[in-house]
């Protein structure tokens, strides 16, 4: 019904590219795992070689404590949504999401029945008896669900099951997706590039850029204190403040922001500063700013600034609709996550 | 106006130069009279009664069908493993196992039958109709082949990985999603295949004994002179093949 996940120091190279360099990663059982991060960076890659797809060029693969490398995907506890679906246009539904039981030999009837109650699992009851051709993108994508956990896979792997669907379809959906894991129990681990889509439904968020893991752990720690820069970035909005550790506090050109710091003297650094965190309120002001861009979004207005103290950097501030930004603009230092500046600049 | 009738006028030459002489053909095998040849003297079914009673006519009809059916099955078979080993990517060199089976199409049929009786004589076996449905395989394989690589995509491959995906092994992947999803192209390549085989003329000529197939009887028939009996066949001959173009055309169209 559900199995846990082990990676340890998997690479995988197609000739000179490599595509995952060195990925440790464990999920629990039963967890909604979401890999996310741009094209490329090799989400996808990974989701093969958990599949059966690909096999690592090193390193171990354990679904439920058994050694994966080299078993087809045929013999793994594993089944995947594909992101085209990939459903079989000459079968009926039911034959769609039965394929899998037939394949372990339950009788027609059975797995008539069985195929039956996945439909109304993801909302297609009564649908039975149509073809894919018949039906709309997202309907399909529900099929494709459907067949893939007739079965009752230990893991259901899905590579970007939302991408094909109009934006409110996708909405409606993650939340289906979420619910539906919740039931069925297995552990699921979802591909996808959308960060909104990955922080609403994921219990553990691994954000992954150039083949390795930038960052793990629940999406709301991931958000509030991301382990790296191109996490901090790749993440929600971001602006990035240089700052420099004197007497153990960060210093930047706004004022003391973070917490303590335990590096050395003078050790130059990056205070990761959200649009939220700018407020009205405690906290190093802002000063005097100047205002580039303002934007209007309902309930907030999302004003693009830069201070005159820190002119290098832009500075995004999410505010009341009815606040005018102004030098009183504040800071939430505690808020900020600070990172060591290693010079690189994504 | 004067541009469609000038194009009518086109269009009428071409089909009139391509089933002129297949008109006439049809048209004397009704000849009453000894000579398939103007004039027409009147309407007669005798010939093709005539025909229908020849029992070598018949049983070189049923051989012929015998050859066109299993040797086509044959290079289906042939063509669709290839086609599916060169599509799957994993094959080393993919492109040059397609030059090499796609090549036999550019040999003529007389090389191919004069090779075939070589090699059939260097290894000691006898001339049959077996022998003429080999010729027809190694002439029809290429064919097949390429029919079902055009009908294998990047659709077909994610419908197999799914399929794998689900536990079916390889049998199964071909025999439940692959064979049916290219149904269309198979049917095609089989039809086709059959018509090939079914007016083949040269290696059943080379690599047949005594039983022979249509073709080569035929033409013993027409070595005795012309005579409205083998227009008769003829005619007879077309339509089989008439049917089996068209039954090619409605697969084609059932797949869009």
């Amino acid at each position: 019904m559900t199995a846990r996940i082990d990676i340890s120091a998997v690479t995988r190279r197609y000739g000179a590219t490599l595509a995952l360099a060195g990925v440790d990663l464990t999920v629990e059982a039963g967890a909604y795992c979401v890999l996310l991060g741009p094209s490329g960076c090799g989400k996808s890659t990974l989701l093969n070689i958990l599949g059966g797809f690909a096999d690592p060029t090193s390193g171990a693969v354990r679904i439920g404590g058994r050694d994966m490398v080299g078993v087809p995907a045929a013999a793994r506890p594993t089944t995947t949504v594909f992101q085209d679906y990939a459903l079989f246009p000459h079968m009926t539904l039911l034959d769609n999401v039965g394929f899998g039981l037939r394949m372990r030999g339950m009788a027609r009837r059975a797995r008539q029945s069985r195929a039956a109650e996945m439909l109304a699992l993801v909302g297609l009851d009564g649908a039975g008896a149509r073809r894919p051709a018949d039906l709309s993108g997202g309907q399909r994508q529900r099929v494709a669900l459907a067949r893939a956990l007739a079965v009752e896979p230990d893991v259901l792997l899905l590579d970007e099951p939302l991408g094909a669907l109009d934006l409110n379809l996708r909405r409606v959906m993650q939340d289906e997706l979420k619910r539906i894991q919740r039931s069925v129990g297995a552990t699921f681990v979802h591909v996808t590039h959308d960060q909104e889509e990955a922080m609403a439904i994921a219990d553990r968020l691994v954000v992954m850029n150039a083949g390795r893991i930038e960052d793990q752990g629940p999406p709301e720690r991931v958000y509030r204190a991301p382990a790296s820069r191109f996490a901090a970035g790749f993440l929600g909005e971001m602006s990035f403040l240089p700052a420099r550790v004197q007497a153990g506090r960060a210093v930047t050109a706004l004022g003391v922001l973070g917490g303590p710091q335990t590096h050395p003297e003078g050790t130059r650094m990056i205070a990761c500063i959200r649009p939220e965190h700018l407020r009205i309120g405690p906290g190093p002001a802002l000063g005097p700013i100047d205002v580039l861009d303002t934007v209007f979004m309902g309930a907030h207005r999302k004003v693009r600034l830069r201070a005159r103290a820190a002119p290098d950097v832009d500075l995004t501030a999410l505010l009341p609709a009815d606040t005018a930004p102004g030098p009183d603009l504040a800071i939430d230092a505690g808020a900020v996550t600070l990172l060591p500046d290693n010079g690189d600049t994504t | 106006m004067i541009r469609f009738a000038l194009c009518s006028a086109y269009m009428a030459l071409i089909y009139a130069f391509i089933f002129l002489p297949v008109a006439v053909l049809a048209l004397f095998s009704f000849q009453d009279g000894r000579f398939p040849i103007p004039p027409f003297r009147g309407f007669s079914l005798r010939w093709h009664a005539e025909v229908l009673a020849d029992a070598d006519l018949i049983a070189a009809l049923v051989n012929s069908l015998l050859v066109a059916v299993a040797s086509s099955a044959l290079a289906l078979a042939l063509g669709f493993l290839a086609a599916r080993a060169v599509a799957t990517g994993a094959l080393r060199g993919a492109g040059m196992v397609r030059a090499a089976i796609t090549a036999p199409l550019s040999v003529s049929y007389l090389v191919i039958g004069l090779g075939l009786l070589a090699s059939l004589n260097l290894m000691g076996i006898g001339l049959s109709l077996g022998t003429v449905a080999i010729g027809h395989v190694v002439i029809n394989t290429p064919l097949c082949f390429a029919i079902c690589s055009a009908a294998l995509g990047p659709a077909t491959a994610n419908a197999e990985r799914a399929a794998r995906d689900l536990g079916a092994g390889e049998i199964r992947v071909m025999a439940l999603v692959t064979a049916p999803m290219i149904m269309p192209a198979l049917l095609a390549a089989f039809l086709l295949s059959v018509t090939f085989s079914w007016d083949e003329f040269i290696i059943a000529f080379l690599l047949s004994r005594f039983d022979v197939t249509l073709p080569v009887e035929i033409w013993s028939l027409l070595r005795s002179g012309l005579n409205p009996k083998t227009n008769a066949v003829g005619s007879l001959v077309f339509m089989l093949s008439a049917l089996a173009v068209l039954a090619v055309e409605l697969a084609a169209a059932r797949r869009k």
